[in-house]
């Protein structure tokens, strides 16, 4: 580890809140959608209001059960809901609605790549919660603004074992992380929105010792602020601790312009939550059909994807990587592929003219203008060699204007000219026409070939095949000399 | 029964003058000593109460079905600036 | 009309077009205004009320279908909420609140078209068992206004013993409905937990509370029974299962029916004249053909204990949303951050019983106490309903005393907390088991003042308990002496 001179581990355990992709809110029929302006997603149970009872969103249950079943969890058949108190004027109620000691998932694990080495990392629990909403301090009024468009929002929790121990674990594992719950539909992952957020405890101690005192660095909201955030908390421990000192046990914020991270002592006190079980909710039934029904609908997993396309395509890491960016992705990949000789060379097509088509048209693979059938089609088509992958650029462009499929193409324009006679009479036509040419390359100036190729596939409009273009080109030069 | 009234009181977020928060501990000093009384019940075996009802939590389908008018809302509301609730300065 | 003539009798009249809902709205509300005195409204809902009664009038003169109370005045205690009407909850720091939602079972009365003429006074968010615990000012009882009502739903139990209306809504968590029915000599049914609709029932203990209903006679009980039972999407805990005809129900006699005498309410303690009245409904019983059968709950000495750990302990967590923000009372002091600002706005807005009781709560619910008290609590209430299901297996119903004393003068009990809180230990079991039970007058003390007979049914019982009071109501005049009148 970077930070460390001597002998140091640092030991991680992060967890993660996602924001569940529902319409609606955990407890009650108020909307989640984000960048309203204030205080219009609201209504009796969100506002705390006297006589407000929740109800619970199905949607947050089998979203939270469909995260547990994908990494491995075990589902619990009967949960419970707590109320956790403490008061703060973006919770309305004075307490906050999660799980405590009955969670719906307990256990799992998250497999992920660091500097390339496979390492699997244990998660302790995931659990249902209730989002706060939002103050905003205004130095103007010396008042803050309380927004509870979020307040009641449905979140994960989703509690890592302290198994991270280094900086660059805790990076993968939270970008793994965010890689699931976005692949599986169960959150957006919006990390600009504070819909994935994590907060990371971080202890260190010698090699083999007891666990150290940790510090928790709260509310970070990105990927990079979690790698500088731990690299600096880290070295700052052990720098405490070398010095005879130790480390206090406290919430510290991360301030990525500063680059450091600050205690937030004092502006707490000591937290006594009371938790007790909801009385306003009963137990969470979850049914073995229901656990089925979600398990029948779980997709590949990205990074299962990733490795299958590796051993089954034949593709690079990094060709896997690019064609697994989204499920809608990899499905194009694998239609196209499933029907043409290279896979290769659809990865070829696919990340090249075709993206760079869509990149330039602003628009999204769902509404492509050339399906994987047609493309796929017009792949085979070079395979067997009715065109050429010139011609065969010429069609896509085609196909992307007009829509046109690549046999009504090459019934248009007519196949590749592969037959020798043709394509001689064409070279012989051309030197003809271009003694000047034909004299330079004479001379040794045999660049000037380019310029006689280009003159024949005119003639041909294109349609000759590059490779007979030129061998016949040479000989008939040569014939010439 | 000794109860640290200025810590639950904290807890509470209640402010107690010093001759309230002397009255109420009395109080609950004898109140708890009443309750003490639980302790000779054997419940080692016994399971708790959570809810007396048998039943699992119904679920609600996820719809938005529910909003009420920031206007109304407002209205009853100690200090607020149109738009949101006004508090002093959270730290 | 008769100022006590019942919710059925004004139904029949209505029907029969020989009075207006308007009328019968305009004479409850200078009932209401006339007996200012004993202090059982805090809102008279006077415009909403008329133009209700109004619109009901034009639908029954036209023949249009009306609902099950359309046109009958009603009034419903403050701790649950009405949309656009202030709802305090007997409390300082709900004065001026005008929520922006009705409860589920206000929208049912209105759904059945009966008139909310306003609400009523009760203990401060449900605490108290004498209505002296209210932030504006305490309701006298009508049989005697030096008297308490009880409480906590004493308005409720005050305005139809004295006849302002016929029916009233009450919220029960340790007997608020049973008890201050039995202290007026009216009828208050607590149902079943999860019967009716807690949504928009102010939260005082949200594993306890339910509201219920108050009437003269248990028919009426009965009819507004089956307005407010049923499911309810906003509500986890309301059941699911059918409302029966809780009206139609009524009738029959009470022979093979087995009435369970548990000893552990006859006990040193109870007011020897209270005792002797409801042994004297007991015998009512049997000559009716029931057999009384002794039975014993057990831990009936350890309820109160029980209550007042798991009730505190859910009040401090519900109470913990007033904190001056969104609504509610806001210090006017200077307040140095926001922790001062909910510290002092809470200290002013809750009176003495509430603090006390969230402070106990607090305590209960707190790191390392949690499990002596709260965990422990819980443990107990399990053997209290073991007691209940054993009782229920050689029992129909349970008949005890609703209160050990009847009426007590106020400004009696307000000095020691316990002692006010042992005055429940008759109701509280029946509440932490999760059981329905029903106050019926029963008889009178030395004083004139009134005696209830409590009847516990097993839960979703409601019916049975019913046919059983009302059974005994027929064959008794009890629920025909009324307060201030000849006799009385």
């Amino acid at each position: 580890m970077a930070a460390s001179g001597g002998a140091w581990e640092a030991v991680i355990g992060l967890e993660i809140h996602a924001q569940l992709a529902t319409e609606s809110k955990i407890f009650c029929g108020a909307p989640t959608s984000f960048g309203d302006a204030p205080n219009l997603n609201i209504d009796p149970v969100t506002l705390g209001l006297p006589g407000a009872l929740p109800v619970l969103n199905r949607r947050a249950v089998e979203l939270a059960i469909r995260l547990g079943l994908a990494v491995g969890s075990r589902i619990d058949r009967a949960s419970r809901f707590a109320r956790k108190h403490y008061f703060y004027p973006d919770l309305p109620k004075g307490y906050q609605i999660s799980q405590f000691e009955e969670p719906i998932c307990v256990g799992g694990q998250i497999t992920c790549d660091v500097d390339g080495v496979e390492k699997t990392f244990g998660l302790t629990r995931i659990h249902l919660e209730e989002d706060a909403g939002k103050n905003v301090h205004d130095p103007k009024t010396g008042r803050s603004y309380i927004d509870l468009n979020r307040a009641g929002t449905p979140l994960v929790e989703i509690v890592g074992e302290p198994v991270l121990r280094s900086p660059a674990d805790a990076v993968a594992y939270m970008k793994a992380v965010h890689e699931i719950v976005v692949a599986l539909g169960v959150s957006d992952g919006n990390m600009e929105q504070g819909n994935f957020r994590c907060d990371a405890n971080v202890s260190v101690r010698r090699p083999g010792a007891p666990f150290g005192t940790r510090t928790e660095i709260k509310n970070v909201n990105s990927f990079r602020f979690v790698g500088r955030a731990l690299e600096y908390e880290i070295a700052r421990q052990i720098a405490v601790l070398e010095e005879g000192g130790a480390v206090v046990q406290e919430t510290r914020g991360w301030d990525d312009d500063a680059g450091v991270t600050r205690s937030q002592r004092g502006k707490e006190e000591a937290h006594d939550y009371r938790y007790f079980p909801d009385p306003d909710l009963m137990v969470v039934h979850v049914d073995e059909a229901l656990i089925d029904a979600i398990r029948a609908e779980l997709p590949e997993l990205p990074r299962a994807r990733r490795l299958r396309f590796e051993h089954s395509y034949g593709l690079s890491a990094y060709d896997a990587d690019v064609l697994t960016q989204s499920p809608a992705r990899a499905s194009y990949f694998e239609a196209v592929a499933g029907g043409v000789k290279d896979p290769k060379l659809a990865a070829n097509w696919i990340m090249g003219e075709l993206l760079a088509t869509l990149n330039r048209e602003g628009k999204d693979l769902e509404a492509s203008p050339v399906p994987a059938a047609a493309l796929a089609e017009l792949i085979a088509l070079i395979e067997g060699g009715t065109i050429s992958s010139k011609m065969a650029k010429d069609c896509f462009s085609a196909m992307v204007a007009d829509g046109v499929a690549p046999a009504a193409w090459v019934k248009q324009h007519g196949g590749q000219i592969t037959d020798e006679g043709a394509i001689q009479a064409a070279v012989e036509a051309v030197l003809d026409q271009s003694p000047a040419q034909v004299a330079e390359f004479l001379s040794g100036k045999e660049k000037v070939i380019g310029y006689l190729v280009g003159q024949v596939m005119r003639q041909t409009r294109g349609k000759a095949n590059p490779q007979q273009v030129n061998a016949v080109l040479r000989a008939s030069l040569e014939a010439r000399r | 029964m000794e109860i640290d009234i200025r810590h639950v009181a904290r807890l509470a977020r209640l402010e107690l003058d010093a001759a309230e928060a002397a009255r109420l501990g009395a109080q609950l000093g004898q109140i708890l000593d009443y309750v003490a009384q639980l302790d000779g019940l054997d419940t080692a075996d016994v399971p708790p109460t959570t809810h007396v009802l048998p039943v699992a939590t119904p679920w609600r389908e996820d719809a938005v079905t529910a909003r009420i008018d920031r206007e109304e809302v407002l209205a009853a509301a100690p200090e607020h600036d149109g738009e949101a609730f006004a508090v002093p300065k959270v730290v | 009309m008769n100022t006590f003539a019942t919710a059925g009798e004004l139904l029949a009249a209505l029907d029969a077009g020989e009075v207006t809902s308007v009328a019968l709205t305009e004479a409850a509300l200078a009932r209401a205004r006339a007996g200012a005195e004993l202090g059982a409204w805090l809102h008279l809902a006077e415009e909403q009320a008329l133009t209700r009664a109004a619109d009901v009038d034009r639908r029954r003169a036209a023949g249009e279908p009306v609902g099950a109370l359309a046109g009958v005045p009603i009034g419903v205690k403050d701790q649950i909420v009405t949309r656009g009407i202030p709802t305090t909850a007997g409390s300082k720091m709900l004065a001026g609140w005008v929520p922006p939602y009705d409860a589920t079972v206000v929208e049912r009365l209105h759904a059945a078209d009966a008139i909310v003429v306003g609400k009523l006074n009760q203990d401060e968010f449900a605490m108290g068992s004498s209505n002296e615990r209210s932030a504006f000012g305490p309701v006298r009882n009508p049989w005697d206004p030096s008297r308490v009502p009880g409480g906590s739903s004493g308005g409720s139990a005050a305005a139809v013993a004295a006849g302002h209306v016929p029916l009233a809504l009450g919220t029960d968590t340790g007997g608020s409905i049973r008890q201050p029915a039995s202290f007026c000599g009216v009828v208050g049914l607590k149902p079943t937990y999860g019967r009716v609709s807690r949504y928009g029932a102010i939260a005082f203990a949200s594993s306890l509370d339910q509201i219920g209903p108050f009437g003269r006679t248990v028919a009426d009980v009965a009819r507004l029974m089956g307005v407010l039972a049923g499911p309810d999407d906003h509500d986890s805990t309301a059941l699911r299962s059918p409302v029966p005809d809780y009206l139609a129900g009524l009738g029959g006699d009470l022979a093979g029916l087995r009435v369970g005498v548990p000893e552990e309410y006859f006990v040193a303690g109870i007011d020897p004249e209270v005792e002797a009245t409801v042994r004297a409904a007991l015998a009512q019983l049997e000559a009716q053909g029931a057999t009384l059968v002794p039975v014993s709950l057990p831990h009936t000495p350890y309820a109160v204990a029980t209550y007042y750990i798991l009730a505190t302990a859910e009040a401090s967590s519900n109470l913990a949303r007033y904190d001056g923000v969104r609504f509610g009372h806001r210090t006017a002091e200077r307040v140095s951050d926001v922790a001062d600002l909910y510290a002092k706005s809470r200290a002013e807005g809750f009176g003495d019983e509430v603090k006390r009781r969230i402070i106990l709560g607090t305590y209960a619910l707190s790191s390392g106490y949690y499990d002596a008290y709260y965990l422990k609590a819980q443990k107990v209430r399990t053997l209290l309903r073991r007691d209940f299901e054993a009782a229920f297996a050689a029992c129909d119903v349970l008949a005890t005393p609703v209160s050990p004393v009847t009426a007590f003068r106020l400004g009696e009990r307000v000095d020691d907390p316990l002692q006010m809180y042992l005055a429940d230990i008759f109701t509280i079991p029946s509440s932490l088991a999760g059981n329905t039970s029903v106050s019926v007058p029963c008889g009178f003390d030395g004083a004139g003042l009134p005696v209830g007979l409590q009847l516990i049914g097993p839960p979703l019982e409601e019916g049975r308990v019913l046919r059983v009071a009302h059974a005994y109501e027929q064959a008794t005049a009890w629920h025909r002496r009324h307060p201030g009148e000849e006799g009385a």
